[in-house]
């Protein structure tokens, strides 16, 4: 047993380990195994990151580093059934759930027979002879610029795949559900996702992340891949509920053709360590693209929302708005890139980041950077910190409404208006209850 | 119903009430005047427990308890009831929404069962009658972008939903039209049942056309320094302040 930094270096368990990935899909897959290599040999220069790197100032990796985990494998997957993950269910008794256990799908708890037709979803050994998949896996993200991209690429094992067809409406939402099982040791666990969307097709996406029981540390190293074709629509969900000592870092990279739509919602209360790392490109022109984030953190809870919104092109609009309640000794991290490049004039972008602190041992760092090559453009931000209003909560408490729910009823209206934007009824009610459920455990905790 | 005992009270150290006293017996309707910042909004931001405001001395009487021992909420439970000088305005949240929790909230205290929505919605709809309130302003987050004159209607509606035992309205009628003040008036009057008290704070005798007091006090330099029936608004309003001080300067 050693730690992650092992893969640092070109030890022998090193090199066992990376012939038992390779065995499990380099064989059949020669140009991935290839990637994969590259994917060591990046990793291995840069390390994982420090609190020296400008980007990773606000979060510490050292325990993640220093803890000896050991990589999940197939062995530790297919342990939950159905019932287990009933409790997980957020988009109504349609929707079409995907287990990723440790990593690697578990059909046998997943509820998979309602897929409709143009829409496939699987791991990488159901895609192998698809090779508008087998090009774009393992291309988005960058994996020579961000080390734990770079060790996903390397450890992941069975990439999850979403294929959309052309013209197709999927009504039912599709949520994978990622439960982290914990066991006896420390667990790392790459989970990757390749979302492929044809053109002009709509459909809706959940990610979300549990803890299921208990045991020891686990970390979620995950990167999501999402390619929208020409005018399709996606509306996707991050959901980050996982139990008080889960770390986890994510990576989410989208690309946006012609006149697509996406709206982007990311939603973290678990966790101890969330760092995560959005990077949406708008492709072409046209593009609409909103993102939104909320985070309610308590305890010594950290997250750390890294975007970038990287308009390559003329006549694109987006929109980002991320606001955060921190409680207790938790710790908040905004960093909100616009990139303008010199092809897009006429770029519409706005970004706003609010945050209410409730103990005055919390903390938040807000960092909105607008780089702006072009000179035809509309941007703006705005990022503020304040705490919840005084004169609101007597007027509250004047009416009767005790103390703590008035609290509860002021953040969560100052929350709320992020959930409100979710398209999905049935998920946006959830994700409205699980909101309440942690503002109130707050209050009880206060 | 509310006694109050030479009440001294600061606010960032400076000293606003100076030895109040007040009694207000069941059903009666109290109007409180006296010259801009003399201490009326105080007063009832003292009675209905906002903390910045200390109490230095004196007690408070409300319904057998000793009211400066409870949390605004508590007060509010038992049945006390603030009408804002200046509401506050509170975004995401719901009119409905807030009156609902309110209304359980004081009900549970009670052990009353909670109102469901049904329930609910049609006593809603009765009080909105009696203040004449538009229904989209119950969907409206709280006073959020109201003008000042429906930010006023709108505590009058929280009252009539509220039915506290005690009332303070402060300068509920500053602001509002005729008309307004004549429907604000009438759900007051609407309340007015023989047991239910009023403390009315205003600047206007004109209101209290509408709503006739059974005593009116003047508020000088943080205590009342005269007291009598509606005969003494219609002084005021005549000959103004100025011999009220007069008054007060050769008795001190
Ligand atoms: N929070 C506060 N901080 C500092 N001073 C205050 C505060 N609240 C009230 N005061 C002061 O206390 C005094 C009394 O104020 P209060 O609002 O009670 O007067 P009022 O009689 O209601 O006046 P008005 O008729 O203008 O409404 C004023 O001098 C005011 O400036
Ligand atoms: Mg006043």
């Amino acid at each position: 047993m050693s730690t992650i930094t092992k893969y640092q270096t070109a030890s022998t368990a090193f090199v066992q380990e990376a012939e038992v990935f390779a065995d499990l899909y380099g064989k059949a897959h020669p140009t991935l195994a290839a990637i994969r290599k590259q994917a060591m040999v990046a990793f291995s220069s840069r390390g994982i990151p420090t609190m020296k790197h400008e980007e990773w100032k606000y979060v510490n990796l050292t325990s993640i580093a220093q803890t000896e985990y050991r990589t999940a494998s197939p062995a530790d997957s297919q342990k939950l059934s159905k019932s287990d993950i009933e409790q997980y269910r957020y988009a109504g008794k349609d929707a079409i759930l995907c287990v990723i256990e440790n990593g690697k799908l578990n059909t046998a708890a997943s509820t998979m027979f309602s897929i409709p037709a143009g829409v496939r979803i699987g791991s990488i050994d159901d895609f192998s002879s698809d090779a508008t998949v087998m090009s774009q896996l393992f291309t988005h993200a960058s994996y020579e610029e961000e080390a734990m991209v770079a060790l996903n690429t390397m450890l992941c094992y069975s990439p999850i795949i979403i294929k959309v067809d052309a013209k197709v409406k999927c009504d039912a939402v599709i949520q994978l559900i990622f439960a982290t099982v914990p066991g006896a040791d420390p667990l790392l666990i790459p989970a990757r996702v390749l979302v492929v969307v044809g053109e002009q097709s709509e459909f809706t996406v959940v990610e979300s992340f549990h803890t299921h029981g208990s045991g020891a540390l686990t970390c979620n190293n995950i990167v999501s891949e999402v390619v929208v074709g020409k005018a399709a629509r996606v509306h996707y969900a991050k959901v980050q509920v996982e139990g008080e000592e889960a770390q986890h870092i994510n990576y989410h990279k989208v690309n946006m053709a012609r006149d697509s739509f996406q709206h982007l919602t990311t939603l973290t209360l678990g966790g101890a360590i969330v760092r995560n790392n959005l990077n949406i490109r708008l492709d072409d022109e046209h593009v609409n693209a909103y993102l939104n984030g909320l985070y309610v953190l308590n305890q010594k809870q950290v997250i750390d929302n890294h975007t970038l919104v990287d308009h390559a092109m003329p006549n694109c609009y987006s929109n980002e708005l991320y606001k955060g309640i921190i409680g207790d000794q938790a710790q908040g991290v905004f960093n909100g890139k616009i990139w303008v490049r010199e092809d897009a004039q006429k770029t519409n972008a706005y970004q706003s980041n609010k945050n209410l602190l409730l103990s005055n041992q919390a903390s938040m760092n807000t960092k909105p950077q607008l780089e702006i090559y072009a000179d035809d453009v509309k941007c703006s931000h705005g990022a503020t910190t304040g705490q919840l209003d005084d004169e609101a909560l007597f007027y509250l408490r004047a009416r009767g409404i005790g103390e703590s729910v008035a609290r509860s009823l002021l953040n969560h209206a100052f929350a709320a208006d992020v959930i409100e934007q979710v398209e999905n009824e049935t998920l946006r009610e959830s994700l409205m209850q699980l909101l309440d459920v942690k503002l109130s455990a707050m209050q009880i905790e206060a | 119903m509310l006694l109050i005992k030479n009440l001294q009270a600061s606010v960032e150290g400076k000293q606003i009430l100076n030895g109040l006293n007040l009694e207000v017996k069941p059903g009666e309707v109290h109007a409180i005047m006296g010259p801009n910042g003399s201490g009326k909004s105080t007063l009832a931001s003292v009675l209905a427990g906002r903390e910045e405001y200390e109490v230095e001395g004196g007690t408070v009487q409300f319904l057998g308890n000793d009211l400066l021992d409870m949390s605004p909420e508590d007060r509010a439970r038992a049945g006390m009831f603030l009408a804002f000088q200046y509401p506050v305005e509170i975004p995401g949240v719901s009119n409905a929404n807030f009156l609902k929790t309110a209304v359980n909230e004081v009900r549970k205290s009670k052990g009353l069962t909670a109102y469901d929505s049904k329930e609910f919605l049609q006593i809603m709809k009765e009080k909105m009658k009696l203040v004449e309130m538009d229904k989209a302003m119950t969907q409206r987050s709280v006073n959020e972008g109201f003008s000042g004159g429906e930010k006023k209607r709108n505590e009058i509606f929280q009252m009539a939903m509220l039915e506290p035992t005690l009332a303070i309205l402060d300068e509920t009628d500053s602001g509002l039209d005729i008309d307004a003040l004549r429907i604000v008036s009438n759900g007051v009057n609407a309340l007015r049942d023989g047991n239910r008290s009023f403390i009315v704070i205003t600047h206007y005798q004109r209101l209290l056309d509408y709503i006739v007091p059974d005593f009116v006090h003047v508020l000088y330099k943080g205590r009342i320094v005269k007291s009598g029936t509606k005969e003494l608004a219609l002084e005021l309003e005549e000959k103004g302040y100025d011999w009220i001080k007069e008054e007060v300067a050769v008795g001190a």
